[in-house]
């Protein structure tokens, strides 16, 4: 049987790019992933990023092997005579293994991808009531930090610490964070690459996203939720430090900021400063 | 049938052509009609322009109003009040104002009935805002070459980069079934029309209204929203928003009465013996198409009328602390929004399908199963659209549960490609110019579909969102998926639209930069998303500037690519004019039976079917009922 043979040469191609391909994307590849190591939440991503592509290279060196092959074997010589090809329309054993196959490949991937996302919350932003809450590592406490968003920057609230407001952010390490994200205008989002957090910074809404710290590091905040003219430029650079540092980073600020704190409203979950306005 | 009416007069020459109901007095009308509605705008909150913006001078109801009688003066111009107000006047019915009178290239610039008219007219509306959508694009790459505003302003910048995102995916929404189902639908089902002839014109003109207004935003300070227009920064942003919401919903309004149109044909005007299971493939995908446009479009036009009295009336349905809520917006646009994106991608399956037979020279391999990925698709594109929101905290715990429908859409999908797959095997493979492009929107499509599945899941997409990651993702199942399918049927069917052949040579040259530079602008970019770079910014981190000189010297190449096509455009059609064989592709599809051109009224007599359109390796061919069985209905 043709059919059987060339069946045999496409499985055999497609098993053999597969052994080679996928520990490569496993070893080699599955490291470098985006966002890296910054964070407990950001490696957890990683892991995830690693599995996805890792189930992706089979199925994608499938369909490239196959069409490679076909394209290879099945091309007309002769293009100047017209003639068909066997009248096949279907395979129902080979529609069946497709779909089993399939099925199996997208319950696994979504089963996975549920478990981690509750497991810690992967750094995502889950709104007012959070249920992915991870837990706060051995000896520490949890550190409350408000983003407010507004055009075009980001400040950020501490209520533990008499409500003082920076526009810089230092975070200690070894420290369960959680983001209170909101916003005073239109939406935006919090982006802390490295950490692996995301959360859109609507106004009139408390998102929350959590984030458990690791070692020291710089980390970049970029907006990333389109907000007007001067988006391209809402970004700045954070700091995760030694817990004494931080403790003398936010005793400094609050005598900085000291007057200023005075005036601002009380901490609360949202804030309406003022009505909308054109222009941008 | 009855006959079909006439008209009695007889048709003008010469310069008095320009005289009647035409495009030419639509658009005098429709400049009256702005300058009306202006007026009037003026007379109702001219008071109260202050309120809105005084250093602009910007009254949101008169440019609207203006919008609005313009539309509805273009519209007259070109004449489709005539039928109403005939009728109402107690004159007897007529089905065509147009078909069959004029003959030249007069009858394009003219409301006409004929549905093959109206794909030509869709082709050519459509490929002219499709280049100007493909500018911006070149200069949204021209600014990002340095990571720092250097030619454009941010606010210029984001208005390019909102009217390439808005024009392409309004266009394209028709893109696909436009020019190709208005012409080859009723070709396929064996019907001499549209079911509402009428109909297929008007959304056609809508479309081309639609056009120009979002080009006026320019006028008014572009609008900083992007495509996705989101509140409440639309509510704030000048009055070139107001351009953007009427561009939007008259897309919408188009979407949605075409789908309508297509449904109604497909569904009541099959010719004898065109069962559903003999459907040709393409008239699947249009079908599925068809019922998301009906469906899903509505929902656009309702956020958009309501960000219309935000902005207007002083309505607060998506403004925070007076009682709206900005996630109303967001809701609203993807529950459009994300049956959109498969009103782009559906088209293009069918027509990848309907093509791979004819190249492979074998039937379509698991017909039904093609059948039902496409209806799969587009059932459950209705409920996958939080997952635009995975980071936006709104209904936060029902995430795992978008996670699986978003990737549940891949089974569907996989079943395209198992067709698509299955017909190759053991074909025997005619790399002609339109099968290059199916080949090509495959290889494409992957990297969109694999690429999806970080997207959609949410620890991963946590860091994709919002960023370049996505912008590739979806350039990736929207340019190369849609764009290559399109140009599939273009190089396809152009022999039997135009009757006349496009340049191979040229044609595989366009294939072939496509293919490399397309790849070229996009796979980079999920690279710089991966590495943290955010969608729709103007400057960007220093370190990125390599890889995007990178992406914007593809860009400009792919830019170069479709001039090459265009080229081939000028030169095979309007230049050496080289007639095609009635069936250069030896195709065993209804359509390829028709003479070229396709007389006005199709069919002499309409066809009965016994038989689906593949009936390739079955040695000797059954006879081809279409043209000349016996009648089925009277000529």
């Amino acid at each position: 049987m043709e059919g059987t043979r060339h069946w045999r040469n496409v499985v055999v191609l497609w098993l053999i790019a597969s052994v080679i391909m996928t520990p490569i994307v496993i070893f080699v590849i599955g490291p470098g992933l985006p966002p890296g190591n910054g964070s407990v939440q950001a490696s957890g991503q990683v892991t995830d990023n690693t599995v996805l592509l890792a189930t992706a290279t089979p199925v994608a060196l499938a369909v490239l092997v196959y069409l490679g092959y076909v394209l290879w074997a099945f091309r007309e010589r002769t293009p100047e005579v017209v003639v068909d090809g066997p009248p096949i329309r279907g395979n129902s054993s080979v529609q069946f293994w497709w779909l089993i196959v399939t099925t199996t490949l997208v319950l696994f991937l979504a089963g996975y991808g549920t478990v981690r996302l509750l497991a810690d919350g992967s750094g995502g932003g889950q709104g007012p009531n959070p249920i992915a809450v991870p837990a706060t590592p051995a000896g520490g406490k949890r550190l409350v930090v408000q983003v407010v968003a507004q055009q075009w920057q980001f400040n950020y609230r501490f209520p533990g610490y008499g409500g003082v407001e920076t526009n810089q952010i230092e975070l200690p390490e070894n420290t369960l964070v959680q983001f209170n994200v909101t916003s005073l205008d239109v939406i935006h989002s919090f982006w802390a690459y490295e950490l692996g957090v995301k959360a859109d910074a609507n106004p009139g809404v408390n998102n929350v996203a959590y984030v458990t710290t690791k070692g020291p590091l710089i980390f970049h905040v970029r907006c990333a939720e389109l907000c007007g003219v001067w988006h391209g430029y809402m970004f700045n650079q954070g700091q995760v430090v030694s817990k004494a540092q931080f403790a003398a980073w936010i005793a400094q600020q609050q005598v900085k900021f000291a007057p200023a704190t005075k005036v601002l409203p009380p901490y609360s979950k949202t804030y309406f400063p003022q009505p909308l306005r054109r222009g941008g | 049938m009855s006959a079909i009416a006439v008209s009695a007069q007889t048709p003008r020459t010469g310069w008095r052509k320009l005289i009647g109901f035409n495009m030419l007095t639509g658009i005098l009308l429709g400049i009256v009609g702005w300058f009306v509605g202006h007026w009037i705008g003026d007379r109702i909150a001219g008071a109260n322009v202050a309120y809105y913006s005084a250093e602009a001078g910007e009254n949101d109801i008169a440019i609207m109003l203006g919008y609005f009688l313009g539309v509805v003066g273009f519209l007259v111009g070109l004449g489709f009040a005539n039928y109403p107000v005939k009728r109402l006047l107690g004159h007897p019915p007529s089905l065509a104002e147009r078909e069959s009178e004029e003959e030249g290239v007069f009858r394009y610039f003219t409301l006409s009935t004929d549905h093959k008219v109206v794909a030509k007219q869709y082709m050519v509306g459509i490929g002219l805002f499709f280049f100007v959508a493909g500018l911006n694009a070149m200069l949204i790459r021209t600014e990002l070459l340095q990571p720092d505003v250097h030619v454009f302003g941010a606010n210029q910048y984001l208005t390019l980069v909102g009217m390439h995102g808005s024009m392409m995916m309004g266009t394209m929404t028709s893109g696909l079934l436009g020019p190709f189902a208005t012409f080859l639908v009723p070709l396929m089902i064996g019907s001499r029309r549209m079911a509402f002839s009428r109909l297929s014109a008007f959304t056609f003109w809508l479309l081309m209204a639609g056009e120009v207004i979002l080009l006026t935003t320019i006028f008014f300070g572009g609008f900083q929203t992007g495509w996705t227009g989101y509140q409440p920064l639309g509510a704030q942003g000048t009055a070139g928003y107001d351009a953007y919401i009427g561009f939007f919903a008259l897309v919408g309004l188009s979407m949605c009465l075409f789908g309508f149109n297509l449904v109604v044909t497909i569904t009541t005007m099959r010719a004898p013996g065109m069962t559903w299971s003999r459907l040709p493939i393409f008239v699947w995908g249009a079908y599925a198409t068809a019922w998301l446009m009906l469906l899903a479009a509505p929902m656009l036009i309702a956020a958009l009328l309501m960000a219309a009295s935000d902005r207007t009336i002083q309505t607060a349905f998506y403004i925070p602390g007076q009682g709206g809520s900005a996630y109303l917006f967001q809701n609203l646009f993807w529950v459009f929004g994300h049956p959109e994106v498969y009103i782009l991608a559906l088209p293009g399956m069918g027509i990848v399908l309907e093509l791979m037979p004819v190249f492979a020279r074998k039937p379509l391999w698991g017909y039904r199963l093609a059948v039902a990925g496409m209806l799969g698709i587009g059932f459950l594109s209705f409920f996958v659209w939080q997952h635009h929101l995975f980071v936006s905290g709104i209904n936060a715990d029902l995430r795992p549960f978008y996670m699986l429908s978003t990737e549940l859409i891949s089974l569907p999908t996989g079943f395209i490609f198992l067709c698509a797959m299955g017909t190759l095997w053991r074909g025997r493979i005619r790399l002609t110019v339109p099968m290059l492009f199916c080949l090509g929107w495959m290889f494409n499509f992957l990297w969109g579909g694999i690429s999806g599945v970080f997207n959609s899941d949410v620890p991963s997409d946590i860091t994709t969102h919002g960023s370049f990651f996505v912008m590739a993702h979806f350039h990736y199942t929207i340019m190369g998926g849609l764009i290559f399918a399109f140009f599939a049927g273009i190089y396809y069917w152009v022999p039997k639209m135009y009757g006349l052949n496009l340049n191979e040579r040229l044609g595989k040259i366009h294939f072939w930069t496509l293919l490399i530079f397309f790849n070229s602008t996009f796979a980079p970019l999920f690279a710089l998303g991966f590495m943290g770079m955010p969608r729709r910014v103007v400057s960007y981190n220093p370190a990125w500037q390599s890889l995007n000189v990178w992406v914007s010297i593809s860009a400009y190449c792919v830019g170069l690519s479709m001039l090459v096509f265009l080229f081939n455009v000028v030169w095979s059609l309007l230049i050496k004019r080289e007639p095609a064989a009635i069936n250069p592709w030896h195709a065993k599809s209804s359509e390829w039976t028709l003479p070229t051109p396709v007389p006005v009224h199709d069919f002499d007599r309409i066809p009965v079917f016994d038989a689906d359109p593949y009936p390739y390796g079955v040695e000797p061919a059954p006879p081809r009922a279409p043209a000349f069985a016996p009648a089925g209905g009277s000529g």
